[in-house]
């Protein structure tokens, strides 16, 4: 595939990349920083990790966070699945548009407009039916709802792509439809629901905007936390605490990104030697 | 799953519908509802729209002031068409910048690709507040930047971008720009190369070749990544927020101002639904391409 004339676009890839990748690698490098002044280097040390461990405000947002992150990647991808199965298999039915533009809005809406106006329906759904109450709860549903956006379209692709004829021959086989579905495809599917948990776990952990508008009071997830810090200016324990997130989640991608790609492998391996 | 039947498929269906429609849709009746509010000192913050009299009629109590308020209050038209102005350029260089490095992801080996493809991935879901207080350390007076410029000589007194609209920019283009690479790749990814190579064969020069058949190809992936940097970008609050200046007035800014400043819900309700008014277009755009791409 090699051309003549791709050094253009190679050149601006490689400026891409380094653009994406030098302020990460700097507040990394800064976090190691033994002085406080944020623009003198004093030498390599760890200290700042240290003193993270002694925010009781920070580690109580971290929890929130991991609570949060937990159960609305859990919830995202029960309902994204679904979605997703219900888009792929079922051609048409009542509501079809309504839920392919419900999908995929959630990814371009700015996220201002998505928490006021979530807040508005809780606070409406607390006057009318006294649930539910602004904190854990609301922040939660908030992040179902743009989590799905983001399964429903991983799962949809690889759906759109299995072959249905294995589920078809499983039920001539005598296989009920949910018995030829849970054996069959959810096995194909599985490596796209188990990235998407991750990116979902990722993304709630990282939001601010809609966290900010939906949560009550005392319910400050870590980015609320870090957010009013950061408002103040750049400081190291910030650092520390940055460097320990963008590498956690880094790791958590690439994992992410390795089992899709593990599992893409073996499928084509599996196709190779049921095809001699 | 035909031997389902209609019932189980609603089993399938229902679930996600119905929880999108309540905590996705209805949201922004009750937006619309309250933007027709007044604000008041109890909680919550606003009246009610809808009023059960005594004897049981329903008076509605809405009125037009917020909607007036916004037409005659400079600030929102200034800050709709900054915000504009702001996410369109802003689209515009990632599109410049984005485009070459599809291209090149597109042309590298297979096995380079999806490298290349995770390296552009792992910052875009990266935490996206960090990387925005990750630019700062660069952009600041005393960073990287200025730094290195000084130390080559470049300039004499370190460059003043933080807090200015300059520092907005860069730090849109930095945090959307896998925005704008990752459906251009996919467009690019699809395009067929023995058309380009018919084209050669043909005697055409690799620019005319790329100017009659692959950017013309390209356009639906060049129209989805604009807008999927274009419509968030426009209402982005934590770049201007951390980055921009005092006077840097995004929509995305007024808004929360208006919210957490000036606790007005029933205004703020109305800036989120004329926002919105001005977003459908372009949100039917992205739709529409994206849908296409996916059933393509």
């Amino acid at each position: 595939m090699e051309r003549h004339g791709s050094l253009f676009p190679f050149t601006v890839l490689c400026f891409g990349i380094a653009i994406l990748y030098i302020p990460i690698l700097v507040l990394i490098a800064y976090s190691f920083n033994a002085s406080p002044l944020v623009n003198v280097w004093g030498g390599f040390s760890t200290a700042w990790y240290g003193t993270l461990w002694h925010n009781r405000q920070l580690l109580d947002a971290a929890l929130l966070s991991l609570e949060v992150a937990v159960s609305a990647s859990t919830g995202a991808v029960i309902l994204g699945t679904l979605a997703a199965v219900a888009l792929v298999r079922f051609t048409r039915f009542p509501g079809r548009l309504l839920l392919t533009g419900m999908v995929n809005a959630p990814l371009v809406m700015p996220e201002i407009i998505t928490g006021i106006t979530q807040l508005l329906l809780f606070v409406s759904m607390v006057q009318l039916i006294s649930w539910p109450h602004r904190g854990f709860t609301t922040i939660v549903i908030s992040h179902v709802t743009f989590c799905t956006a983001y399964v429903t379209i991983t799962v949809q692709a690889r759906l759109a792509s299995a072959d249905r004829a294995l589920e078809e021959a499983a039920m001539d086989l005598g296989a009920g439809p949910a018995r030829a579905f849970l054996e069959i495809t959810l096995p194909i599917i599985a490596p796209a629901i188990v990235s998407s948990w991750l990116l979902c776990f990722t993304l709630s952990l990282d939001d601010l905007v809609i966290s900010s508008f939906v949560s009550g009071p005392g319910a400050s997830t870590l980015p609320m936390v870090i957010y009013s810090k950061v408002k103040l200016g750049v400081s190291p324990d910030i650092n520390a605490l940055a460097s320990l997130i963008v590498c956690g989640v880094g790791a958590l991608i690439i994992t992410a990104g390795w089992l899709m790609r593990r599992a893409e492998r073996r499928r084509a391996l599996e196709i190779q030697l049921a095809g001699r | 799953m035909k031997t389902g039947g209609t019932p189980r498929r609603w089993l399938i269906i229902l679930p996600p519908l119905v929880f999108l429609l309540v905590f996705f849709l209805v949201p922004f009746a009750f937006a619309f509802k309250i933007s027709f509010a007044e604000a008041a000192a109890h909680v919550p913050p606003f009246t009610d729209v809808l009023v059960f009299t005594p004897d049981h009629h329903l008076k509605i109590a809405a009125t037009l002031a917020n909607y007036r308020y916004l037409l005659t209050d400079e600030v929102y038209g200034v800050a709709y068409l900054f915000s504009l102005r702001t996410a369109f350029f802003a689209t515009l260089v990632c599109l410049a910048l984005g485009y070459p490095m599809a291209y090149a992801i597109a042309r590298a080996p297979r096995a380079t690709q999806s490298v290349l493809l995770l390296v552009i991935m792992l910052p875009f879901w990266t935490s996206f507040l960090l990387r925005v207080y990750a630019l700062e350390g660069i952009i600041r007076d005393n960073g990287l930047l200025n730094t290195v410029l000084l130390h080559l000589g470049l300039i004499h007194e370190p460059l003043r971008i933080m807090r200015t609209n300059l520092a907005v920019y860069l730090g849109i283009i930095y945090s959307y720009l896998p925005f704008m690479v990752l459906p251009l790749f996919a467009t690019l990814e699809k395009l067929d190369p023995t058309l380009l190579e018919a084209a050669a064969d043909l005697g055409s020069t690799p620019w005319r070749a790329f100017r009659d058949i692959t950017l013309p190809l390209s356009v639906p992936g060049v129209i989805a990544g604009s807008m999927l940097v274009f419509i968030p970008a426009v209402g982005e609050f934590v770049i201007p927020s951390l980055l921009g200046g005092p006077n840097n007035l995004m929509i995305g800014r007024v808004l929360w101002d208006e919210f957490f400043g000036n606790h007005d819900w029933p205004v703020a309700a109305a800036v989120s639904i004329a926002f919105l008014l001005l977003l459908v277009g372009p949100i039917a755009i992205y739709q529409y391409y994206n849908v296409r791409q996916l059933e393509a």
